[in-house]
């Protein structure tokens, strides 16, 4: 015989403003096999609490209905509550008076006093058929997988590393470093960007605890917080990296020139390469697309049509220690994880749609990372900031903000956050480079919210950039100028300046591949391709995918200080996690009653979380069989299973029947 | 390629200021066997007139056209890209408010159904530069192909090449034998319905064009729209005066290039009611 | 514009409520970046750009707006909309305003412009079609500019390219009943057909 104890919260005036208590109370008392209904002004203050399990024991109540606020809430509060009175902490149901009533009917008192009422009723017929469940233990793998090799991965593998666990670290290009290694000085210390980086993509490679695989990718992803299994695909080199020796010899002879990636195309570099000096591993790849010897087997193997291409084999003949493998193929692995770091960062954004603009017509009409690689000591021009229409050096230079940031039109709503710094920086610098230089920046707002940017940016202004407010309209070429004519908008004028260079200032982009990733690893994604975090201020680098965390640019676009901090944030919550020895997994999950199913097993298609397996049974029937760990408690297969075999614990169909019973009765 | 006959709408311009772009478009259709048959009883689309001042004008007007077009059962060819912007604009309206549609049905008739496609000239022509019998090639020929703004925008409307940089009429000039000039102004607005009202702001707009045009070597001005034409054309003397100018740039439809290039005479082009004669310039090219 | 004096913004204007649901543009999205005046071909000769109508729209500033020449000639060639970071289709804003000064009657500050395009509409009321020599007598008599035009008609006129005969079309009769609808209940299409309804 089911005891039941209903506490109803006042929650403050929240609730007891709108629903009137006593009436709710007279009414509970009367319900069914209603043992104790007890008032309380909060229900999960230390008082509340003590009330609750004082009256568990006080009237040996053995189900327990809180009527308060929403189960996302406080569910897990209350479950606490009534275990610590000796209650399996599943006895207890929540009913929502707050969210679902009290707030939503503020203008209909009356009214909200009998759905009070009402929700209570169903609360109070459905914890009559609550079971006690009691959850699963299951073991943990200590090992992460972090997936990107910038910044941010860097440092949260450090960490990890640090900690004492094993990292193994994938990254898609041939080197790690991610954009930073691109960029020239940082914002707003004007750090040389390399000196901070390298040493710690050095520390990366001599890490005991850390396993790097790049030119690698994350092919699937299977199971479940501390028991992940990850197929990676490592792509083939054409170089055994157990061999080389990372000497050169074969980079400096090999005849082709190929447009450089990592200069963005303002340099060259061979077909076999390390994409800058100081890569880890400093050890080259062979990029198939452009060496004489693949493109020659490709033609061979297509057939011998038209013209045989020249072989070459410069390097495989130079080689010391003999690591050019041509026979080398694309190879998957898989591992074990327990939990996984997304850290894929951003694309800057690429502003061939504005036409208006000369974007991809005026070869003098750059971008923001252009212009970093051409200030770069080691980038294609050794530092000096040169026309690349014609190599001089540009006296006006104008800079625009907002390019594919705030831009309906031809980009993306949002702000990028950096350009503003990065174009007070690249002002700063070039004035450094050459005092003749004359700076215009049309902006829009000036954001420099963080510590010292404020500061950075006036620098900007006193070493000589004059900031126009207003975008530019349009830009055309007269007589080897840029005309760039924008409205500055405090004066209420038009402006035109007769420019030689003209920087884009580029936002920040989705990486390639996001939404594919995020549903690889089902995990969320917005509109614009950014992941989204399980809560943007509370849980900023978790996710709504238990054991898959976030940390930089791929959650939204964000600085360097920013990523670094979400790298060591999700490195914390990581060897939080391992300092467990096994996880505790929701007994609120999906289960199969063997002798309803028949074997139909839609249900394994419909699960989004591949949580269903099969079994023959001994008869020789094969049914649906879930796995627990696995299950989220969705419930879709229970909406999907034609002949009522799945049923969710703590929401069956005959705890739900109840429930609409006791509204209808 | 796409269908080889279309319901053709000259508009009310064709029909007298530019009776040219029509003579010449009938002539290079026919050469090129595109079949144009005119709307029966066609009336004005209103022009810039009625949507600046009356939305139901605006709408019900070119409806009224698009529907005989539907019962003909063939998509629409258009020559003027006045007429052009308002017929898709009023076909884009009317598929995104149902409300809209059902009004203008009362109106034009019930069993419009807004499927009518509408074609402007320069893409017909477009899609078939590569099969063209080009057989005097435009030699020497330096065009700066002018769009205007009623082809490339609103671009999510009119969905005709990039607004700003447009390419088609250039690739056709191309094809045609042309060279085409890279330039500023393929879409800078001419000045368009004010010539009446505010003769100085035509003078400045259309003077800004002919200058680079001018300046950067251009034997004429490719043109789709005789708004533009009929600006850059008739007032080329009063921006001389105006700006102590030295302009004498003709402004030829691209369909009387492009008739041209295929050995039209210049009598079947109708090139001799242009203000500015063409001729003398064509001819020193040996084009005509 | 400015006269010295302060202004009292109304944010939450029937300006704005005009504007928006006659043009479906989101007024308040605009954030005054200026590329719409930097872009307008005919900027030079407004006494407000384009930003600053829009911003005049936000503040409710509804005398400075209609008097402004701004929405007379603005010639609709859609350079600001094509630009507009904020996606909002600036010509169809000022086309909306020209509507709201033919619904309330408030002046044109653009007399001549408003005149062509009343004198062109009754060219097609009359004809079906758009009728230049007409237009132009019509409307060189009204605005009383009679020189001013006299060497365009010449020209015109030995070029061939002036058809003094007005077009003779079967569907005049049906736009002449279009305008009557259209004409006599504003701007609306459906309110058109309502009237229509209603006889």
């Amino acid at each position: 015989m089911a005891r039941i104890g209903v506490f109803i919260c006042h929650c403050g005036t929240n609730i007891a403003g709108t629903v009137d208590i006593p009436k709710v109370i007279e009414a509970t008392r009367k319900m069914p096999m209603v043992a104790h209904v007890e008032e309380n002004k909060y229900n999960c203050s230390e008082p509340g609490q003590a009330a609750i399990r004082d009256a568990i024991k006080k009237n040996r109540l053995n189900r327990v209905v809180i009527a308060a606020c929403s189960p996302r809430m406080h569910e897990n509060t209350f479950r606490k509550t009534v275990a610590a009175a000796g209650l399996n902490p599943y006895l207890m149901e929540i009913s929502n008076l707050r969210e679902h009533c009290s707030w939503v009917h503020s203008d209909a008192k009356e009214d909200a006093t009998d759905k009070a009422i009402e929700l209570i009723t169903m609360a109070v017929a459905k914890v009559v058929r609550h079971e006690a469940l009691f959850p699963q233990k299951v073991p943990i793998t200590k090992r992460t997988l972090i997936i990107g090799g910038g910044i941010a991965g860097i440092q949260a593998a450090l960490d990890i590393a640090t900690a004492g666990y094993q990292v193994v670290l994938v990254e898609r290009d041939p080197t790690i470093g991610g954009r930073m290694a691109q960029l020239d000085k940082t914002f707003p210390t004007l750090d040389c960007s390399s000196c901070i980086l390298t040493p710690k993509m050095v520390d990366v490679a001599q890490h005991p605890n850390i396993t790097l695989m790049t030119y690698a990718e994350v092919k699937e992803v299977k199971g479940f917080v501390g028991n992940f299994e990850v197929s990676i695909t490592q792509k083939a080199r054409k170089v055994d990296h157990t061999k080389c020796t990372g000497c050169g010899t074969c980079w400096q002879k090999c005849p082709v020139k190929a447009d450089s990636e990592f200069d963005l195309k303002l340099g060259k570099r061979p077909a076999i390469y390390i994409p800058f000096a100081q890569a880890v591993p400093p050890k080259p790849v062979i990029d198939t697309d452009n060496c004489r010897y693949t493109k020659y087997l490709q033609w061979e193997a297509a057939g011998k049509e038209g013209k045989a291409p020249p072989q070459c084999r410069i390097c495989e003949k130079i080689c010391p220690t003999q690591a050019i493998d041509w026979q080398q193929t694309d190879q998957v692995i898989t591992e074990k994880f327990g939990a996984i770091i997304v850290a894929t960062g951003y694309r800057p954004f690429d502003p061939k749609g504005y036409t208006e603009l000369g974007a991809g017509v005026y070869p003098d009409v750059v971008t923001g990372l252009e212009l970093e690689r051409m200030m770069s000591a080691s980038g294609p021009t050794s530092g000096e900031v040169k026309r690349p229409s014609d190599g001089t050096h540009p006296k006006e230079v104008v800079f625009v903000t907002c390019i594919g940031s705030r831009d309906e039109q031809r980009g993306h709503s949002y702000c990028s956050k950096v350009c503003c710094m990065y174009i007070a920086k690249h002002a700063i610098m070039l004035k450094e480079h050459d005092p003749e230089v004359n700076c215009y920046v049309f902006y829009m707002d000036v954001r420099a919210v963080s510590k010292d940017y404020e500061e950075f940016y006036k620098r900007a202004q006193e070493s000589g950039a004059t900031y126009i407010r207003g975008k530019i309209s349009r830009i055309r070429e007269e007589d080897g100028k840029l005309i760039v004519r924008g409205e500055d908008t405090l004066l209420g004028e038009m402006i035109e300046i007769p420019a030689d260079m003209v920087v884009l200032g580029i936002g920040m982009e989705h990486n390639a591949g996001a939404s594919t990733l995020a549903q690889n690893l089902k995990v969320s994604y917005d509109i614009n391709e950014f992941f989204i975090e399980a809560h943007p201020k509370l849980r900023p680098v978790e996710t709504m995918s238990d054991g898959v965390f976030v940390a930089g640019a791929c959650v939204g676009p964000r600085d360097i200080p920013e990523s670094v901090a979400s790298g060591s944030a999700a490195a914390a919550k990581v060897t939080a996690l391992f300092g467990q020895d096994f996880l505790v997994v929701d007994p609120m999950v999906s289960f199969i009653d063997q002798a309803k199913c028949s074997g139909c097993l839609l249900c394994t298609k419909i699960c989004p979380f591949k949580a269903i397996d099969t079994k023959v049974l001994r008869d020789g029937r094969t049914v649906a069989v879930v796995n627990e760990s696995l299950c989220k408690g969705c419930g879709l297969c229970v909406a999907g299973c034609r002949f009522g075999a799945a049923n969710l614990r703590g929401f069956t169909q005959q705890q739900l029947l109840a429930q609409l019973e006791g509204v209808l009765a | 390629m796409s269908t080889d006959t279309y319901a053709y709408y000259p508009g009310c311009t064709l029909h007298a200021t530019a009776k040219e772009y029509d003579v010449s478009t009938r002539a290079v259709c026919e050469k090129m066997g595109i079949g144009l048959e005119e709307l029966k009883d066609w009336t004005c689309c209103g022009a810039s007139s009625a949507h600046t001042t009356n939305e139901a004008l605006a709408i019900a007007l070119p409806a009224r056209d698009l529907r005989t077009a539907e019962k003909m059962g063939k998509p629409l060819a258009v020559a003027c890209a006045l007429c052009f912007n308002r017929l898709k604009v009023t076909e884009h309206e009317l598929a995104a408010d149902k409300a809209k549609l059902e009004a203008v049905k009362a109106l034009v008739g019930n069993d419009y159904g807004n499927t009518t496609e509408v074609v402007h000239l320069l893409q017909i022509l477009y899609d078939r530069r590569n099969t063209m019998a080009v057989s005097r090639p435009l030699k020497g020929l330096k065009v700066a192909s002018y769009y205007g703004c009623m082809l490339v925008r609103p671009h999510e409307i009119t969905k005709f090449d990039d607004p700003e940089n447009p390419q088609m009429m250039d690739r056709l000039m191309v094809a045609l034998g042309a060279q085409p000039l890279e330039w500023d102004f393929k879409t800078a607005c001419c000045g368009a319905s004010l010539p009446l009202t505010r003769r100085d702001i035509l003078l400045k707009l259309s003077h800004r064009i002919l200058a680079q045009a001018q300046q950067l070597g251009a034997d004429c001005l490719a043109v789709a729209c005789p708004m533009c034409q009929f600006n850059l054309d008739m007032y080329q003397q009063a921006i001389n005066q105006e700006f102590s100018a030295k302009i004498n740039m003709p402004i030829l439809y691209f369909t009387q290039l492009a008739g041209l290039a295929m050995g039209l005479s210049p009598k079947a082009l109708d090139l001799a009611k242009h203000i500015i004669d063409p001729l003398p310039m064509l001819e020193k090219k040996g084009l005509a | 514009m400015a006269t010295g004096a302060a202004v009292t913004p109304s944010p939450v204007s029937d300006l704005r409520s005009f504007v928006e649901k006659q043009s479906h543009q989101h007024i308040l999205d605009c954030y005054q970046c200026g590329k719409c005046s930097a872009g307008c071909p005919i900027d030079y000769a407004m006494d407000l750009g384009p930003r600053q109508i829009m911003r005049y729209i936000q503040m409710g500033l509804k005398k400075e707006v209609m008097q402004s020449n701004t929405i007379w000639l603005c010639v609709a060639c859609e350079t600001c909309s094509s630009r507009c970071p904020a996606k909002i289709d600036i010509a169809k804003v000022m086309e909306s305003l020209r509507i709201l000064a033919a619904t309330e009657g408030s002046p044109a500050a653009e007399k001549n412009i408003d005149l062509f395009h009343r004198t062109f509409l009754n060219t097609i009321r009359q004809y079906g079609r758009a009728h230049e020599f007409s237009l132009a007598v019509a409307y060189t008599l009204k605005s009383r500019n009679i020189f001013g035009n006299l060497g365009a008609a010449q020209t015109m006129f030995t070029k061939g390219k002036l058809v003094i005969m007005p077009p003779k079309v079967g569907g005049a009769s049906w736009v002449k009943t279009v305008f009557s609808k259209a004409g006599s209940t504003g701007p609306d299409v459906s309110a058109a057909v309502k009237t229509e309804g209603r006889h």
